[in-house]
């Protein structure tokens, strides 16, 4: 294949030709990959947010929380993929421990951050008030928190999805086996595949935004969602 | 606890960790119940930290204090906090909870029933000077004295008989400012409590307090008395300094024409008058205004019922 | 398969070298010392090309966008969006998305590669652009500074440090980015490890070797820039990464 011929626009046609002729086949591949992605963001939460959210109400830690977030962007997606694979063996296990520890970057950054960032004035009349430690999490600290530290939540999902194609080099599934087995699925199906990543990682985004704007409380309801360059990263 | 508390610092000293100079050293003070008792002093004379060892915000080195002559630290933090109100100068409002549900906190967090909270919320929200329909909106959508008036409501939920305020008005323009002053102390009559009330203004310690301690640099009280007293007579140079020159002025500030022994009237007079409810100093305001020699001092029906003279403020000093 | 085929026989199989490399113990110093010079050198120098080509790419396009979105403020909010959403779009899908317009050339990735850099630089600047407050830019009005003097004097200063934090963010995802370009290229650190996982058995020490020099140059890049902060904006130390 010459790069006179991938020029050839008419692959795009062929690649959605694809996707129109197997369209169960993609669902499957894509459900795979959101099965991965879930699995992966639910051991991150389990670890990250707790974490975070503790570090924050303690305001200690600012470091462990900075170290996650260069570490998170610094660790290259297939390196953390290649590392796993040789200490988990190929599949499902070892893409997912390594898409977790890459969304656990942002969720403890951004935990820890929003939590930690709360008013201290509404905090410590909480504490007045004769409010306990979990009373003060739950009912201040928690909801003003909670639009940064979904924001977390969203970019590691993304950050997730989004990458786990590449896990499909160590068996990770998804349409990502579609995409590096050009051998068998030849440039339309590539493509094609690439076409349904993108589809798939914008429609996570879009309900993930969604959901935060809607569970973001009333009285504090003007931050904008969309667009906080400063924590992105994938 | 009852209505109202009887506050009582036994030789409290606190010492930061990594400081030499002690915030407060040994203070003794006596709060009777129902006293509106002021902390005034400089900047950094441990006011804040006096108040917030009340409601153990932060813990104490030596000494105690006692509500009821019950140590503090005897109390359960969280039973001992629910039951004393505070006010801070940031307000510290929750911005993701409406007026109502800010003011209800306590009563919640002490499971009253929901028709209970919301009567109390309607009640408090007129005692502060709100609106009925204020309840519904979120702190962003007030101004700066409408947030410290729901301040005051939310520390007054669950009617502690027990207020601890830190610079409440600090942070207020002068007119608002003044405006809240004035209910301040109408409140503390309707509402009968004990209340703690720290600022750095000594026109506001004399106008709210019905006692003031003064604190010096490094925590050391300077003098505790009533605000006539300290005006009268200060214990030293530095209260001198700090209440200011004109002392004597403040002081008549602080009577009224009906705490003075009027003189006389002759008859059929054209004098200026005046309310027997004007505050001394401003009657001599008017006396020097009008170049005359004294008012006809008349009562709430418009009865004049004596003449006011620059003797007759003297007298009072 | 195309990437293969570019690829060719760089990488040693484990018929040959010590018993080290054959046995696929966990790091063998003999093979990263053996094939530094044709392999992993090679890797890095691409590696960093690759970084720096986008990155500068993308400073050179986001600077002067963002600079017309601070002038005209309305069109921040559709560019702003827009970033977000080309983030969400998957390196590896964004690649083969390129290829049929250029092809498997360094054309394809830098593209991509740049695209990634002006959503992280560009938000970055403009924030930047607009940290100083209010009473400062009426202060410098009322000494009567232009408006260009007040952008050179007042806002681009005070925008340095966010600039700077947009490139420590920008060259760092570059770095961690360029490894996916090994799925297209036989080029960069990423294509090693691509190889290695080729293999019947993954070879581990070539993971970890290429792997460790990818994580080291996305930490040094990072420090050499906290380095250049500290240098040039000297009242703003304590930084927040
Ligand atoms: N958390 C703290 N740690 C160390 N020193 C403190 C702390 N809080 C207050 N101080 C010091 O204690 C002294 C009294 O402070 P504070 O009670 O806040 O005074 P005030 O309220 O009268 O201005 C000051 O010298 C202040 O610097
Ligand atoms: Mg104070």
């Amino acid at each position: 294949m010459t790069v006179a011929d991938a020029a050839n626009l008419h692959t795009f046609v062929d690649a959605l030709q694809f996707i129109v002729d197997r369209p169960g086949f993609l669902a499957t591949k894509a459900l795979e990959q959101l099965a991965l992605s879930g699995a992966a963001l639910a051991i991150a939460l389990a670890v990250a947010l707790p974490l975070g959210v503790a570090l924050g109400h303690l305001h200690r830690g600012s470091s462990v929380a900075i170290a996650a977030s260069i570490i998170g962007r610094g660790l290259p997606s297939l390196v953390l993929i290649a590392a796993f694979l040789t200490v988990l063996g190929i599949g499902f296990v070892n893409n997912m421990v390594a898409l977790a520890v890459l969304g656990s970057g942002p969720i403890l950054t951004n935990s820890f951050d929003a939590v930690d960032r709360v008013d201290r004035d509404a905090v410590e009349a909480a504490r007045g008030m004769g409010m306990t430690d979990p009373q003060i999490l739950r009912r201040v600290e928690l909801p003003l928190a909670l639009p940064l530290l979904f924001t977390g939540i969203r970019v590691a999902a993304v950050t997730i999805v989004a990458t786990a194609p590449i896990a499909a080099i160590a068996g990770g599934g998804g349409l990502g086996d579609i995409i590096v087995n050009q051998a068998s699925y030849r440039l339309s199906g590539v493509l094609g595949a690439s076409l349904c990543v993108m589809l798939l990682s914008a429609v996570v985004f879009a309900a993930l935004t969604g959901v935060q704007i809607a569970m973001t409380p009333r009285g504090v309801r003007r931050t904008r969602v969309i667009g906080e360059p400063q924590r992105r990263e994938l | 606890m009852n209505a109202a508390a009887e506050i009582t610092f036994d030789h409290v000293t606190k010492r930061y960790a990594g400081r030499d100079a002690a915030a407060l050293d040994d203070l003794s003070l006596e709060i009777p119940a129902g006293a509106f008792c002021i902390l005034v002093g400089p900047s950094g004379g441990g006011k804040t930290t006096a108040l917030k060892m009340v409601n153990r915000l932060i813990p104490f080195d030596s000494g105690d204090i006692l509500i009821d002559g019950r140590s503090v630290r005897d109390i359960p933090v969280v039973e001992l906090r629910r039951e004393i109100g505070y006010v801070i100068q940031q307000v510290g409002l929750f911005p993701h909870m409406t007026v109502g549900e800010n003011i209800g906190t306590v009563p919640r967090l002490l499971g009253w029933p929901k028709a209970k909270i919301r009567a109390r919320c309607g009640e408090l929200i007129d005692l502060v000077g709100l609106e009925q329909s204020d309840l519904k909106r979120y702190p962003a959508q007030l101004s700066g004295g409408q947030r410290q008036r729901v301040g005051l409501a939310r520390a007054l939920a669950a009617d502690p008989p027990l207020l601890l305020m830190d610079e409440p008005f600090g942070a207020l323009d002068p007119i608002t400012r003044f405006r809240l002053q004035t209910e301040m102390r109408r409140l503390h009559r309707e509402v009968g409590k004990t209340v703690i009330f720290v600022t750095h203004d000594i026109d506001e310690a004399i106008q709210l307090g019905d006692r003031i301690a003064i604190l010096r640099e490094g925590g050391v009280l300077a003098q505790y008395d009533t605000p006539d007293a300290i005006l009268a007579q200060p214990a030293d140079d530095f209260v001198a300094k700090f209440i200011g020159e004109d002392r004597a002025l403040r002081r008549l500030a602080l009577k009224r024409l009906s705490d003075v022994k009027l003189s006389p009237t002759n008859g059929a007079d054209q004098q200026p008058r005046v309310s027997i409810e004007t505050t001394v100093r401003n009657a001599v305001s008017l006396l020097l205004e009008t170049k005359t020699d004294h008012l006809l001092v008349e009562d709430d029906n418009g009865q004049v019922v004596g003449a006011f003279r620059f003797s007759d403020a003297g007298a009072l000093l | 398969m195309s990437v293969l085929a570019a690829g060719g026989p760089v990488i040693p199989t484990f018929g040959k070298g010590s018993s080290c490399v054959t046995g696929d113990h966990t790091f063998c110093w003999d093979w990263v010392r053996g094939h530094w010079h044709d392999t992993l050198g090679p890797a890095l120098v691409q590696h960093i090309e690759l970084t720096a080509i986008a990155v500068a790419i993308g400073f050179a396009i986001a600077f002067p966008l963002a600079l017309l979105a601070h002038r005209f403020q309305r069109l921040e909010q559709p560019f702003g969006i827009f970033s977000a959403l080309l983030y969400t779009i998957p390196s590896l899908a964004l690649f083969q998305f390129l290829v049929p317009f250029t092809g498997l050339t360094v054309t394809t990735v830098e593209v991509a590669l740049v695209a990634y850099t002006l959503v992280i630089l560009f938000p970055n600047i403009t924030a930047g652009l607009h940290s100083p407050p209010e009473e400062v830019l009426e202060a410098a009005r009322g000494m009567g500074l232009t408006r260009l003097q007040v952008l050179m004097r007042v806002e681009l200063p005070l925008a340095t440090p966010a600039i700077i934090g947009g490139l420590r963010i920008a060259v760092v995802s570059t770095v961690a980015i360029a490894t996916i370009a090994a799925f297209l290229l036989p080029k960069g650190l990423g294509y090693p490890i691509f190889l290695a996982l080729k293999e019947p058995t993954p070879f581990k020490t070539e993971i970890y070797s290429a792997g460790a020099l990818a994580v080291a140059l996305a930490l040094s890049c990072d420090a050499a820039l906290v380095g250049l902060r500290r240098l040039v904006v000297p009242w703003a130390s304590k930084g927040v990464a």
